[in-house]
């Protein structure tokens, strides 16, 4: 029997603190879909992912059911749709080309809906070193396929480590960004809440916008996010008056708690479907709910203000110490790993815009020390193109130096100012649109081309 | 290693007839009851239960819907869980 103490303390961040597993994503190969006709590519779609995930929604019930731990999000990754076009659109002329891109991203969306599951991953493209034709349709396309889907997410990664940065991509990125705003613009741009542009992507990410089943991965897969910010809270909020030492051994073994009811769920959820149990990415996910908040713990360890001065340090030792809890309860850790600052999907990160404490600048330091970068941050949306692609490039830079991976996710939002309050629903939350520089990196960027890996990729 | 065993948490304002009721429920379920701990937290009464349910009737989703329900007619609320969730937090 376990103590009683132990299962109080279970059902307490259950209960109390809305311990949950934030998502399971169910990652599937679609490559065995490939044909140069396109319908018949696209039929073979559906029926694949009706396959593989029919009976997904139900399993991840009855294992919410079973273990009494709510999964707030199932959800599918594909293989990146540039893969899966190539063949379809030889000889097809450009416009013809991105119609037929579109098309597959309603099929990944009919997909989706058919199984019950509320995002889709994939719709992407990988071209840290350049372009294939079929990229550069897709990411052409994104536009309007983003405006034409509900479920579907796309994730385009432009650098990595071993490449360097394809300032092209970056270049093409920001039009593509302000043109999805634009063709979602009667709902606030909320295309681009569901589009992001990456550094090192990880093949197994299970979180949206970025997830996408990798080419390295297998047939299908199950990987977890665990999540958790207010049960880290709570133990951070009972170490008042300890040291550094003590604070982070406090969040470590709060961490591995959490990451093991993710590793649970995991392994169940996998053995269900007869499917491969990838990995735990043991990013703290926060939500728009009151106290899932990443804000809220910087501040709980004493800054008055999330953004503050003493903010990076204490996401640094936030991130650290998950990490480190984390890796000794799973027996594989994988996607982004780290803590998330989502501005728009954390009430306290908003509260910190509001108070004026929290600005693009401090939260591009912050992304240096945690996982996905400058994360759901709307800006105005008369923001130059220009603009947006520099402010990628430098979160491609710090992913690339970093080593790590990091995702840009802006969304200009049409008609909107610095201080507007926008409303995307949802998961999504709600904005408060951030200023940015009104200097100007347009010569910086028209340069084009490709920076180089850095020094650092030169290993083995 | 998997178990198939639960834990059943009950939460609640003290009164007479908590445990009779929930006993009472897992008896006709036929869940074994193999351990029993109660702690008071402040006013609140907390009971916790480790059953077996190998060889229950009902499905188990079944059997949290009873308890609820008869929580609810006792003014206590009940929560059921496979053990695994307790293991896997509190045991390495």
């Amino acid at each position: 029997m376990f103590s009683k103490d132990e299962i109080i303390e279970t059902i307490r961040m259950i209960l109390v603190e809305h311990l949950n597993v934030r998502a399971v994503t169910l990652g599937i190969n679609l490559l065995d879909c490939v044909s140069d006709d396109f319908d018949s590519m696209r039929d073979r779609v559906e029926e694949k992912i009706s396959e593989v995930a029919g009976g997904f929604v139900e399993e991840a019930k009855a294992v919410e059911e079973k273990y009494g731990i709510p999964i707030v999000n199932k959800r599918i990754a594909v293989t990146p749709a540039s893969a899966l076009l190539g063949p379809a659109i030889v000889r097809i002329p450009e416009e013809g080309a991105i119609e037929l891109a579109v098309e597959l991203a309603r099929a990944f969306d009919e997909g989706a809906r058919r199984v019950g599951v509320d995002f889709i991953g994939g719709y992407g493209a990988l071209v840290q070193k350049g372009f294939t034709r079929a990229d550069s349709i897709l990411l052409r396309s994104i536009p309007r396929a983003l405006a034409s889907t509900e479920r579907v997410c796309s994730c385009v990664n432009i650098a990595t480590t071993k490449a360097g940065i394809n300032v092209d991509a970056a270049r093409a990125m920001g039009k593509v960004i302000l043109e999805t705003a634009w063709a979602t613009a009667n709902r606030s741009g909320i295309g681009c809440c569901k589009l992001a542009a990456f550094a090192n992507a990880p093949e197994d990410n299970p979180f949206m916008a970025g997830a996408y089943h990798g080419l390295g991965e297998p047939e299908s897969v199950i990987n977890v996010g665990i999540s958790g910010p207010a049960v880290i809270r709570a133990a951070v909020e009972q170490s008042q008056g300890e040291d550094f030492r003590a604070l982070a051994e406090r969040i470590k073994r709060t961490a591995f708690k959490i990451t093991r009811v993710g590793e649970l769920v995991g392994r169940e959820m996998a053995e269900r479907l007869g499917v491969r149990f990838g990995i735990v990415d043991l990013s703290l996910a926060p939500t728009p709910e009151a106290g899932e908040s990443i804000a809220d713990i910087i501040e709980a360890m004493g800054i008055e203000s999330c953004g503050a001065p003493g903010s990076t340090a204490a996401l640094a030792l936030l991130t650290d110490a998950v990490k480190k809890g984390g890796a000794m309860a799973t027996s594989f850790v994988g996607g982004l790993s780290g803590a998330f600052i989502p501005v728009s999907e954390d009430a306290g990160m908003r509260d910190a815009l509001r108070a004026g404490s929290l600005s693009l600048e401090k939260l591009e330091a912050m992304t240096s020390v945690c996982s996905v970068g400058l994360d759901m941050i709307a800006i105005p949306g008369d923001t130059p193109p220009e603009t947006i692609s520099a402010i990628i490039m430098d979160g491609m830079a710090i992913g690339v130096v970093n080593d790590k991976p990091i995702g840009v996710r802006l969304i200009p939002v049409p008609g909107k100012g610095a201080g507007d309050v926008v409303e995307f629903g949802g998961l999504f939350g709600s904005a408060i649109v951030m200023s940015v520089s009104r200097f100007s990196a347009s010569k910086f960027i028209e340069r084009g081309g490709h920076i180089p890996p850095s020094i650092l990729s030169l290993r083995g | 290693m998997q178990t198939d065993r639960a834990v059943v948490t009950v939460m609640g304002r003290d009164r007479v007839g908590i445990v009779a009721g929930i006993s009472g429920e897992l008896a006709e379920a036929n869940a074994n009851i193999l351990d029993l701990a109660s702690t008071k937290m402040g006013d609140l009464f907390v009971m916790m239960i480790l059953i077996d349910i190998s060889g229950i009737k009902v499905s188990l989703a079944e059997l949290k819907e009873r308890l609820r329900r008869r929580g609810e007619g006792l003014g206590v609320q009940v929560m059921v869980q496979h053990e695994d969730v307790f293991r896997y937090m509190h045991r390495v």
